[in-house]
């Protein structure tokens, strides 16, 4: 056939978008059939199709423009592919088959193909056109970024997702001092779980980038030129270029004014036809069953069913796609595939590697894995990801999973003791004191070793993160057969660890952890955001290690300690306020009278610790409460935290006969020292004038019983569910010491109780002469729990009401709405 | 009956392993947000003494009730074995970071 005879019976096909999807999908066509259309090629950009996931590296001067050319005009000439850059097609008219360009060009169609892609979203905020506001999405993008690295030197990203960090991360590199700002409280959200986000956080912090998560942006700022961004909190972090990474939506214009059935993206079946059959569309610009994809694994699956269409190839057409993200920004491997949010009917295996940095989490339902985040060490996830996608049942690797691919169908070695046994003597068993297997147990059996503490003591291995504890075990019980009885007589904290309460804060000391997931990572936590047990735990011995540094977690209170209020049985709440050693007044009485009347209060209560207690008040209320019961002076009495309560008192010498010294006023003195405070447990204080102990000193956590020579005291007492006398702790001459003995023992009490372990259990635990040795006969350490103690209250005496009042979370105390749609 | 979608506010307007309430003609509605940003709706009364579920630690996808520490599961609203019974569950998904809550139709109007 002569070649214009060819060229008669070809069909057009135009094609609208000479991006990856676009050119992608016209190379799958001539792939399946080179002669069947001629082919034109629109694109708004005047350039040839490149790879746009090679941006970052562009942006990072890893590669030059050239390098990331997908198809050269040769590509265009040698397939007889009219390409039109730069001159984007502006209106489609179905009826007449003919597409129209910016400069007016009219091009017929038989088979037209939309591969328009998507929009960087902007943020509507003010500022927003600026010059020196960028998005991250084409060419011209990166180039304006690369001018503004030249002269400027702040910059800003808005947008802690995949393009944002990679964005940063380029600027960086370019000698930028960049801020990531983020509305989510973690980085990539989409991709990463909690805990991931955080290792990520961390890891781009320590390569100089400022992380703001949480951050939400109001304005941009400046005159003629970009100069700063403003967060909604009121701080402004200045800028020479700001780069909005906020997200991507499917560009649907075109489609839309043709009439196309368009939702989120343009609608396509599942062999990319729109709702006319004549025209196709691929790539993110599409809607298929409901999603839309940013990806780009997902649009080479697009772009074969589509050219199987436009082929006529029989063909089952696209089924949507799972996707995976790997990511590697500045060395940092990070990979996710499926759907890792977990649910009820999910199994989470966690593996937490401090020492290695790395992080894994595989979620489970019916046996079988739906999603996957690892970080650090991503060697694993394509085949993750190839058991997801083929819906493979694991039950078969399951205990070994999480090892990855090389241990799970290592077969012989599912066993883990199996494993250890087989390490050969150089294998090194702990990794934070560099101790080998061989040392381990010729340790062992050398020096006749049978206990876990002896192993520690004497080699080290497991001494320290006590991550390799398992291992250690086993190699005692391999060596020891029968003779090791097994250990761990404490229990763990709960079924997220295995580690004790006691390791859980010597650890925290020594690794110097500062954050709820900075523990968890560390100590290996084996579910994703801990349960109801371990968090308060964890939150309070965070606050007890780090005063004034660690950033208290509100969603890791218990509702009491989050609203300052005590929830009664019926879901209101009772409000305690504050009164010095059992003193009040008229004034204080009279306000708190107008409360009860203002707010229609039904119960009003003294209670045993000489407060009153007002119940019964609705949760929306509180702060208004609050706000009366502050302007009167008053302050919270945390008659609902694991804090210090109250110091009740006897009336003591300034009106009692029998009073001999002055037990009000010292009352008042302690409680103002040690108000505040937050504790392993609720803490109760009494001083007594007099032996008759009027006050019932001897039943509190640290009472004083006044005598004519001085002050006894005492500690340990419990008027609770078990009641416990207290034990004689000594007796001293002066205030001053009361102060210095009090505020000792209440930091011991705090650094070394277990959480919601009371001063009772803890005394009987510990034995009163440790509590002696430590608090009357080593001055030197007495003087320095006190000055901790102080130290640590500079920080917790304030008032949470007044915080509040103040409008802190005063959202958390309105209901959402049913607004109109 | 039909349900009918009803926009309640967006996802950052509930703390992250917390939750907000919604009043409704047939009670509060408890919405949970989970630490991956699921996102979950129970009428606010805990099975076994009606405490305020939006009020209690939430924790993987289940929450502890404030006042006798029984788990719900945000999913289905079934107290974890071995207590007995169920918070009545609602439909809600979230859509462009818009919280969307199904209620039925003559409630909802």
């Amino acid at each position: 056939m002569a070649r214009e005879d060819r060229e008669k019976i070809r069909e057009e096909l135009v094609v609208v978008g000479n991006g990856m999807a676009g050119c992608r999908a016209v190379e799958e066509v001539l792939k399946r059939d080179p002669h069947r259309y001629h082919i034109t090629i629109f694109g708004a950009e005047p350039r040839v199709n490149y790879n746009r996931i090679m941006l970052s590296p562009l942006l990072a001067g890893e590669k030059r423009f050239e390098d990331i050319i997908i198809n050269d005009e040769a590509w265009y000439a040698d397939n007889g592919i009219t390409l039109i850059a730069g001159d984007a097609v502006v209106e489609i008219d179905r009826a007449a088959r003919t597409v129209k360009s910016a400069s007016g060009r009219v091009v017929e169609y038989d088979r037209l193909v939309l591969a328009t892609g998507s929009d960087p979203f902007v943020l509507p905020v003010p500022g927003a056109k600026l010059p020196g506001v960028v998005t991250f999405r084409d060419m011209d993008d990166v180039d304006a970024m690369l001018r503004a690295s030249e002269t400027g030197r702040r910059a800003v990203v808005i947008g802690g997702g995949l393009l944002g960090l990679e964005a940063a991360h380029g600027l960086s590199l370019r000698g930028m001092e960049v801020t990531v700002i983020h509305l989510m409280p973690t980085l990539m959200e989409r991709q990463l779980d909690e805990a991931a986000g955080f290792l990520l956080k961390t890891a781009l912090e320590a390569r100089g980038q400022t992380i703001l998560t949480g951050a939400e942006t109001e304005a941009i700022l400046g005159e003629t030129h970009v100069e700063g961004v403003r967060l909604t909190d009121g701080r402004v972090i200045p800028a020479d270029i700001v780069v909005m990474a906020v997200g991507i939506r499917p560009n649907t214009v075109l489609a839309q004014a043709a009439g196309l059935e368009v939702g989120r993206g343009i609608k396509v079946d599942d062999h990319m036809l729109t709702s006319d059959p004549a025209v196709l569309a691929v790539g993110e610009c599409v809607e298929h069953q409901d999603v839309c994809y940013g990806l780009v694994a997902p649009l080479w699956e697009m772009c074969a069913a589509l050219a199987d269409a436009l082929t006529a190839r029989p063909s089952e057409g696209y089924r949507g796609s799972v996707t995976s993200t790997k990511l590697k920004v500045a060395g940092l491997d990070v990979f996710s595939a499926g759907d890792f949010s977990g649910g009820a009917d999910c199994e989470d295996i966690v593996l937490r590697d401090a020492a290695r940095g790395v992080y894994k989490r595989v979620v489970i339902r019916d046996s079988r894995i739906i999603g996957a985040v690892l970080y650090g060490d991503t060697g694993d996830g394509a085949w993750y990801f190839q058991l997801l996608r083929e819906g493979a049942d694991i039950s078969a690797v399951r205990d070994s999973l999480i090892f990855g691919q090389a241990f799970a169908e290592g077969g012989s070695f599912a066993d883990p003791r199996q494993a250890v046994a087989a390490l050969s003597d150089n294998a090194e068993i702990c990794g934070c004191n560099g101790v080998c297997k061989g040392a381990i147990t010729r340790a062992i059996s050398e020096q006749g070793l049978t206990t876990l503490d002896a192993v520690r003591s004497v080699t080290k291995a497991s001494a320290s993160c006590g991550s390799c504890t398992p291992q250690v075990e086993m190699l005692l019980s391999l060596t020891l057969g029968d003779d090791y009885s097994g250990e761990r007589v404490v229990s763990p904290m709960c079924k997220c660890t295995d580690f004790t309460h006691d390791d859980v804060r010597r650890l925290i000391l020594e690794k110097a952890l500062k954050a709820i997931p900075a523990v968890m990572q560390a100590l290996h936590w084996k579910t994703p955001d801990g349960c109801s047990s371990c968090r308060p735990a964890l939150n309070y011995y965070l606050l007890c290690a780090w005063p004034g540094e660690y950033a208290d977690d509100q969603q890791s209170r218990f509702v009491n300690e989050r609203l300052h209020a005590n929830i009664q049985k019926d879901g209101t709440y009772s409000v305690v306020p504050r009164m010095w050693g059992g003193l009040t007044s008229a004034k204080e009485l009279r306000a708190i009278a107008d409360v009860v009347d203002k707010f229609n209060i039904p119960t009003v209560k003294v209670t045993g610790g000489q407060r009153i207690d007002l119940f019964g008040v609705k949760k929306e209320d509180l702060p208004a409460v609050w706000a009366d019961l502050n302007a009167a002076g008053m302050v919270s009495g945390h008659a609902y935290g694991k804090a210090l309560r109250t110091v009740k008192t006897c009336v003591g010498s300034e009106w009692c006969r029998f009073g001999t010294q002055d037990s009000t006023g010292l009352g008042v003195r302690i409680e103002r020292m040690t108000w505040g405070s937050w504790m392993p447990h609720k803490f109760k204080i009494a001083v007594s004038g007099c032996p008759r102990n009027c006050a019932e000193a001897t039943i509190k956590d640290f009472g004083i019983v006044c005598v004519d020579s001085g002050y006894e005291l005492h500690i340990g007492g419990n008027g609770g569910i078990k009641v416990r006398a207290t034990d004689l702790l000594c007796k001293v001459a002066t205030e001053e010491e009361v102060m210095e003995y009090c505020a000792a023992f209440i930091q011991l009490y705090r650094e070394e109780a277990r959480y919601l372990e009371r001063t009772a259990p803890w005394v009987e635990r510990v034995g009163l002469d440790y509590i002696k040795q430590r608090i009357v006969e080593d001055a030197e350490g007495r003087a320095q729990l006190a000055a901790r103690f102080r130290f640590s209250q500079q920080f917790h005496q304030d008032d949470p009401w007044a915080s509040r009042v103040a409008g802190r979370d005063a959202h958390l105390h309105r209901p959402l709405s049913l607004a109109a749609e | 009956m039909t349900d009918r979608w009803i926009d309640i506010g967006t996802i950052h307007d509930i703390p992250r392993l917390g939750a907000r309430t919604v009043p409704t003609p047939l009670g509060d509605v408890a919405v949970f947000r989970t630490g991956t940003d699921r996102v979950f709706a129970l009428f606010d009364r805990c099975p076994h003494k009606g405490g305020p579920l939006s009020q209690g630690i939430v924790h993987g996808e289940s929450v502890a009730c404030p006042l006798h520490n029984w788990v719900i599961d945000l999913e289905t609203g079934a107290a974890r074995a071995p207590d007995k019974g169920c918070a009545r569950k609602l439909a809600v998904r979230v859509e462009e970071g818009r919280i969307l809550l199904s209620l039925p139709l003559a409630v909802a109007a």
